[in-house]
C-alpha cells in the first residue's frame, strides 16, 4: 500500500497540473458548459460503485453499491445531455 | 487482465482530459462532449470487464433506473433552470462518493483493504476522506440548489458565530478521522459522514447573489477531490487523475471566475464578510 500511496500522489499531482493548464484559457461564454461537462465527468465515481456493487453475494455492500450505481447513472446520462444543450444554445448565439 | 484494464483505463482519463481541453474553445466543444462520453464509456465496460465483477442483474438495473431518470430530466428542463439542475447533479455524485466509501468501510476484502475490523490505517484516511468531501459536496449543492430554485432566498444568509461554528465542525471532523484510524470504530465513520453533511450545509448557506456560479464550480471541485479519495482507497488511477482533473479544473474556474467579478475567492468559499476568522474556517474546512 504504501508503494501505491507515492504513485498515487505522482499521479495526483500532475493531474493537477494538467486541468490547470486545460482551463486556464477558457472563454467566458464556455464557463457554463465546462462547468457541465466536468460534473458529468465526475461521475467517474461509477467505477468504485459498480466494484461495490459486483460480488456475487447479496451485503450490505451491494446495496450501497447498487444506489451509488443509480446516483451517478443519473449524473452521466443527464450531465452530458445537459452540455450538449448548453453547446447548441451557444452555437445559436453565435450566428 | 490486470494490465489490459490499466492501460484501458489510461484511454478513458486521456478521453476526458480531451473532454476538458475540447470544452474551453468555442470550435472544439462538441468535439469535447463527445470524447467525455467515450471516456465514461471505455471506464464504465473496462470495469464491467473486472474479476471483481460477478454480479451484472443489479448493476444493469442500477444503470437503467439512473439512466433514464438522467435522460427524461435532462431532457424536459427548461434552459433558465439548467444552472439548478447542475447542482442537483453535483449533490448526486457528492452522495455516491459518500455510499463507495460506506462500501468499502464495511466490506474491505473486496478492495483489497484489509479485513472488516482491521483496514490498513492508510485506507482508512483515504476513505474517511473521500466520504467527508463527498458529504460536503451533498448538502451544499443542495443548498446551491435550493437557492437557486427559488426554495429558500437567493441573498447570502449569515448568522452569528458562523464561522466559529465551522472551523469547530472541521476541527471536530479531523478529530473523528484520527479516532476512526486508532479504532477502526463504525460510530467513527458514521459520525464523520453527519459533521461533514452539517459542514456542508453551513458553508454554502451564507453565499449567495451573483456569487452563485462560483459556488456551482467550487462543489464541482469538491465532487472532483471525492473521487481522488475514493480512487487513493481502490488504488485506481483513473479515479485519481478524472478526480484531480475536475477538483483543479473546477478551482482554477471558481477563481477565474472571481477574478472577474473582482471578487475575493475566499470572501466567496467562506461566505461573505470574514477576514480572520474565514481563514481558520478554510484551514478547517481542507480538513
Amino acid at each position: 500500500h504504501g508503494n501505491f500511496f507515492v504513485t498515487g500522489l505522482t499521479v495526483l499531482v500532475l493531474a493537477c497540473f494538467v486541468g490547470y493548464y486545460v482551463v486556464w484559457r477558457v472563454t467566458p461564454a464556455l464557463h457554463s458548459p465546462l462547468m457541465a461537462v466536468t460534473n458529468a465527468v465526475s461521475s467517474v465515481i461509477i467505477v468504485g460503485a459498480l466494484i461495490a456493487a459486483g460480488p456475487a453475494e447479496f451485503g450490505f455492500s451491494k446495496l450501497l453499491g447498487f444506489l451509488a450505481v443509480i446516483l451517478a447513472s443519473v449524473n452521466i446520462f443527464g450531465g452530458f445531455l445537459v452540455t450538449q444543450r448548453m453547446l447548441s444554445m451557444f452555437k445559436k448565439k453565435g450566428k | 487482465m490486470e494490465t489490459l484494464s490499466a492501460l484501458l483505463y489510461l484511454v478513458a482519463s486521456i478521453c476526458f482530459i480531451m473532454a476538458l481541453r475540447g470544452l474551453s474553445s468555442p470550435e472544439t466543444s462538441r468535439q469535447g462532449n463527445i470524447y467525455g462520453m467515450v471516456g465514461m464509456t471505455i471506464a464504465i465496460l473496462t470495469t464491467l470487464a473486472s474479476p471483481i465483477v460477478q454480479s451484472y442483474w443489479l448493476i444493469v438495473l442500477g444503470v437503467a433506473i439512473g439512466g433514464a431518470i438522467g435522460y427524461v430530466v435532462a431532457k424536459k428542463i427548461e434552459m433558465t433552470a439548467l444552472p439548478q439542475l447542475v447542482a442537483a447533479f453535483h449533490s448526486l455524485v457528492g452522495l455516491a462518493a459518500v455510499f463507495v466509501a460506506l462500501a468499502a468501510f464495511y466490506s474491505p476484502e473486496a478492495y483489497g483493504i484489509g479485513s472488516a475490523g482491521a483496514i490498513a490505517k492508510g485506507s482508512l484516511i483515504e476513505m474517511a476522506l473521500g466520504a467527508a468531501v463527498g458529504a460536503i459536496t451533498f448538502t451544499g449543492s443542495i443548498v446551491a440548489f435550493a437557492k437557486l430554485q427559488g426554495l429558500v432566498t437567493g441573498k447570502p444568509l449569515v448568522f452569528p458565530m458562523q464561522h466559529p461554528l465551522n472551523a469547530a465542525l472541521g476541527v471536530l471532523s479531523v478529530l473523528l478521522i484520527v479516532w476512526l484510524v486508532q479504532s477502526n470504530a463504525t460510530a467513527a465513520m458514521w459520525l464523520i459522514i453527519i459533521a461533514a453533511l452539517a459542514l456542508g450545509f453551513l458553508l454554502i448557506l451564507p453565499i449567495g447573489g451573483a456569487d452563485m456560479p462560483v459556488v456551482i464550480s467550487m462543489l464541482n471541485s469538491y465532487s472532483g477531490w471525492a473521487a481522488c479519495g475514493i480512487g487513493f482507497t481502490l488504488q485506481n488511477n483513473l479515479l485519481i487523475i478524472t478526480g484531480a482533473l475536475v477538483g483543479s479544473s473546477g478551482a482554477i474556474l471558481s477563481y477565474i471566475m472571481c477574478k472577474g467579478m473582482n471578487r475575493s475567492i475566499f470572501n466567496v468559499i467562506l461566505g461573505g464578510f470574514g477576514g480572520e476568522a474565514a481563514g481558520a474556517a478554510a484551514a478547517g474546512g481542507g480538513g
